[in-house]
Formats: C-alpha cells, sequence, structure tokens
C-alpha cells in the first residue's frame, strides 16, 4: 500500500492534468464521488452527522487488524467526491499514521478556489472528525 | 421601447469582469443588487467632502450632512407615498425594523393570549423576532399555510383571525419563490378584527410600486441593499398615531428631549427610535439609488423584469430533469427551482464555474422548504440590468448540467 505521501502525490498531479477549468475539475470530482462505497441506512444517524453549510456528510469508522476503516456518504455529489479523496489518503491506516499524517494536497489543487471557503469549512470539519476517530482507537488500544 | 440594457448595464461597475473565465452572470439579485456608480460616488463624496455628525451641528459640514440626510428620509417618502417623511425611520436593514416594530409595538400591545399571524412564505427575519415575542408575552403564533403553488390559502387565513389577532406580519413578496401576497386583502380583513398589519418588503420594494397610503399597511420593511443602494441600511414606514403610541426602541443620543437623572422625555418622530449616530455616508448614498430607480421608472422596470421571468421560466421549463419550484400566478422576477436527482449547492458551483451567480439553499425559509419537502433550491432572481442574452446562457448552462443526472 503506498504512503499517505504518495497518495497526496498522486492526487496532485492528477489534479495537474485538469488545468485550470473550473468546470471540468468539478465534473471530475463528481465521477470520483460515484466509486464512493455504500453507507449504511442505519447509520445516517444526527451522531454521524459532520454539519456543513449546506450539505450534510455521515461518517462511520471501524477498526479492523489495527487499521481504521471509515465509511462516509454525502447529500451533494460535490461532497461525496471529496470525501472520495480524504478517504484514498487516510483509510484503512493504523491510527498513528492518520494522527501523524501531514496532509497538503488540499491546499496543493487549490480546493478553496474549487469549493469555496464554506465547503472548505466543511472539509476542515471532516478531516478533524477523522483524526479524533483515530486519537478515540489509539486510546482505546492503549488501555 | 423597452429599456436600453446595454447603457443600464455600464453604469455599474462591478457587472464588467470575468469570474472563473466567464464574463460574469450576475442573477442574485434578491440577495443583494449591485450598485450604479452614482450611488458609489455619492458614498465617496460624503466622505471627502461632507463628512460630520449630523442635527445639532453649528457649523456648514454638519449643516450640509443634515440636508442630505433629510433629503434621503423626504425621497424614501415620495417613493413609498407615505404621508410625511417622519414615518420613515432608518433602520439597519428589513430584520432590524421587523424586530424594531416587535420590540416595541409588540411589547406593549401583545399580551398573554393574544395572536400573532404569519405566513409559511416568510423569511427567518419574520419568524423569529415574533416567536421571541410570543415566548416573552404567552402568545400565540399562527401560520397561513399555502398551495402547492407556494400562494397562501386567503380563505385559511380569515379563519385564522380573531379579536385576540393583535399583528399580521407578512411578506409582500417572497425571496425563496417570488410570490406577491394578495396584501391589499389581507391588511383590509386583517384591520377588521382590529390587527395591525406589517409588510416585509425586502423584495417588493425593488420590483412593485409601493404605495403605503393605498395599501393602507401600519408597517412597512425593506433594506437599502436590495434597492441599488448601500448595505447595512434599512426603512421602517409607520403610520404617525401607530409610531407615537409605541414607546423607544433603544436608549441613547438623538432620541432624547430631554434627560436628567430622574426622568427622560423622548424625541419626536422619527428621531424618537433613531438612537445615536445613524449610518449617515449609507443614507446619504440612498438617494442616488432611488433617483436611479426614479429615472428609469418603477413601471418599465417592472415591465423588463417580467419580461425576463417569462422568457426564463419558458427557456427553462424546456429543460429535462427541470423542477420549478413555485408557480403562482403574481410573481416577481424570482425563479426558483430544482434539478432532478441534483442537490441545489452542486448545481450552484456548477453554475458558478460558467461565471453565473445563483443563491442555493433553503434561502432562510427553512418552514418553507419543510412544507414543500425538499431541502432547498436554486435560485436566479432577476434585475433591470440582466438581459436576455444571460438568461439564453442560463438556460443553456442548467441544460448541460441537468443532463449529468437527466440523460
Amino acid at each position: 500500500m503506498s504512503s499517505i505521501e504518495e497518495v497526496q502525490e498522486e492526487i496532485v498531479s492528477e489534479f495537474e492534468i485538469l488545468g485550470d477549468d473550473k468546470e471540468s475539475t468539478i465534473y471530475y470530482i463528481m465521477e470520483l464521488g460515484e466509486s464512493l462505497k455504500n453507507f449504511p441506512d442505519r447509520e445516517r444517524v444526527e451522531e454521524n452527522i459532520i454539519k456543513g453549510c449546506q450539505s450534510k456528510v455521515w461518517l462511520i469508522a471501524e477498526q479492523k487488524d489495527g487499521k481504521i476503516e471509515f465509511l462516509a456518504d454525502s447529500n451533494t455529489d460535490i461532497t461525496k467526491g471529496l470525501i472520495t479523496l480524504l478517504l484514498r489518503v487516510l483509510n484503512y491506516r493504523s491510527p498513528e499514521e492518520i494522527i501523524n499524517a501531514k496532509l497538503n494536497f488540499v491546499e496543493r489543487i487549490g480546493m478553496g478556489n474549487i469549493i469555496g471557503s464554506q465547503r472548505s469549512n466543511g472539509f476542515a470539519s471532516m478531516i478533524k472528525r477523522i483524526k479524533l476517530y483515530a486519537v478515540a482507537f489509539q486510546a482505546k488500544k492503549n488501555v | 421601447m423597452g429599456l436600453d440594457i446595454t447603457k443600464i448595464r455600464d453604469q455599474f461597475p462591478v457587472l464588467h469582469q470575468e469570474v472563473n473565465g466567464k464574463p460574469l452572470i450576475y442573477l442574485d439579485n434578491a440577495a443583494t443588487t449591485q450598485k450604479p456608480k452614482s450611488v458609489i460616488e455619492a458614498l465617496s463624496k460624503y466622505y471627502q467632502m461632507d463628512n460630520s455628525n449630523i442635527h445639532r451641528g453649528a457649523h456648514t459640514l454638519a449643516d450640509r450632512a443634515t440636508r442630505h440626510f433629510e433629503e434621503t428620509r423626504e425621497a424614501v417618502r415620495t417613493f413609498i407615498n407615505a404621508n410625511e417623511s417622519a414615518e420613515v425611520i432608518f433602520t439597519k436593514g428589513t430584520t432590524e425594523s421587523i424586530n424594531l416594530v416587535a420590540a416595541t409595538f409588540g411589547r406593549k400591545f401583545v399580551k398573554k393570549g393574544d395572536e400573532i399571524i404569519i405566513s409559511t412564505l416568510e423569511h427567518h427575519s419574520n419568524i423569529v423576532p415574533w416567536q421571541m415575542l410570543c415566548e416573552e408575552k404567552g402568545a400565540l403564533l399562527k401560520v397561513i399555510p399555502i398551495n402547492e403553488a407556494g400562494e397562501i390559502i386567503f380563505e385559511e387565513f380569515e379563519k385564522l383571525l380573531s379579536s385576540k389577532t393583535k399583528i399580521v406580519s407578512i411578506v409582500h413578496a417572497s425571496n425563496a419563490l417570488g410570490t406577491i401576497n394578495p396584501v391589499k386583502k389581507v391588511i383590509q380583513a386583517a384591520h377588521n378584527v382590529g390587527a395591525k398589519v406589517l409588510l416585509d418588503g425586502a423584495q417588493s420594494s425593488t420590483h412593485l410600486e409601493i404605495d403605503v397610503q393605498e395599501l393602507d399597511c401600519d408597517f412597512f420593511a425593506f433594506s437599502a441593499h436590495k434597492l441599488y443602494g448601500p448595505t447595512g441600511l434599512g426603512v421602517l414606514y409607520g403610520k404617525r398615531e401607530v409610531f407615537e403610541s409605541m414607546p423607544p426602541y433603544q436608549g441613547g443620543g438623538e432620541m432624547i428631549r430631554e434627560v436628567t437623572f430622574e426622568k427622560t422625555t423622548y424625541n419626536d418622530i422619527p428621531f424618537k427610535f433613531e438612537a445615536g449616530t445613524p449610518n449617515i455616508a449609507d443614507v446619504i448614498a440612498f438617494k442616488a439609488a432611488l433617483d436611479f430607480m426614479n429615472q428609469i421608472g418603477k413601471k418599465e422596470i417592472k415591465k423588463h423584469e417580467d419580461q425576463l421571468l417569462q422568457y426564463a421560466v419558458e427557456q427553462l421549463s424546456q429543460i429535462k430533469g427541470f423542477i420549478p419550484v413555485g408557480t403562482a400566478k403574481e410573481k416577481v422576477s424570482v425563479v426558483s427551482f430544482n434539478i432532478n436527482a441534483m442537490h441545489p449547492y452542486d448545481v450552484g458551483v456548477m453554475l458558478d464555474a460558467n461565471g453565473i451567480a445563483v443563491r442555493t439553499g433553503h434561502h432562510c425559509t427553512q418552514p418553507l422548504m419543510k412544507r414543500l419537502e425538499i431541502e432547498g433550491t436554486v435560485r436566479a432572481s432577476f434585475s433591470v440590468y440582466n438581459s436576455k442574452s444571460e438568461i439564453d446562457k442560463l438556460a443553456e448552462s442548467v441544460r448541460r448540467i441537468a443532463r449529468i443526472k437527466n440523460k
């Protein structure tokens, strides 16, 4: 499995190919979202929601063989695409890897310009929630 | 003869720019309109030449600023055909205007068990102040239901009216759907039971000719920034006898006649409701906005906007997956819609990529969205400087976006 740094490099080069055209970048992000794994309906509950301004995100996590598996979904296609990117970097990794991850692909692909500042805040909340899960799982392991 | 849109657009510097590599198409006018050069210059001129605190100044600048400030009040009076300029109060915006009425008239006259009527179409700013008042007083908030087209059901409104009704506060034209309410009928019916009526004119004031005397409303609230004027400035019209019956809103300078530590007597209207140094620059610049509208003429503006609305509905309705939201017979130039299987926010972001500015979401009308069983809409709203060719571009972009999920 590629390292967090390697996956981020991959994403950055994919977005470089797309160039400056905002419309095609958005289409690309939406397409990415289509590959998102099915999210169980029973988990679409208030405590799993990460609230953004206009879109909802549901996120759950489970620990398997020392790695964390995240499942997430959103009610908007662009956000689904963003989740796909984020999980491509952080899914199936150990709590330590996630806690220590230095995420720079978000700035490097110019996410703020693509999705606007309000959605960028929502994206930051998503990263925060993922890291919190990692901290919680690590604490559990150390008990 | 139609309006010379190119000439009108030349007066709006902000419109002449590219967004995301495309010419800006600004269709978010129900949120705020752009400002003509004359307004921007009036603001600049005030700070460069006339800046001074108004009223009670013995010097020339103070006199000039005061005169210009009061000239705007008179221009607003004419604009809404109030009986006298003392019936025009400057506030921060429609929201503050409504809060002022709730906090003064409401606090004084609404008692336990009384009722306040609003409609399903209301913006949060015409819901929450009344909820707060009802909570404080033990009064009841009643809501006029709407039909599928997004029109209030008048017969249901009549059923809600009784001698308990103290205030009917209703939107003149809906910000989310564009529906124009039959406010004249509403006002008459409310007056028959002795209730006072506040009209939320945030949207209607820019599109429709307003005659508060003919309407016979007790209060009319609107914001300057939706009428090509500066932000942070609003108006509250109230009938003299109603204003005089109300206690002041805030205490401070300007609103007093005489202050001693034992007792304060209050100034006459309108000053009684304008505590503190007001938003002088924006008030003065607002006159330039009213002049701009008067030069074109409200009738001509409405005619142009109606044509745009009709054209937009015709063009958009042909698109597979287009779902109109709000199909009232009487509407201001607002098209609210959804695209089948798509979230309004995604549609908004994609339109922005095409240089088209629209608003998406619940438009601060969550109870209305709940009633319509939707999360939100995409809203394109048209103004005097918009053109048919811009609507063609909107339709072309919406068609391309809709195709993603509606092949």
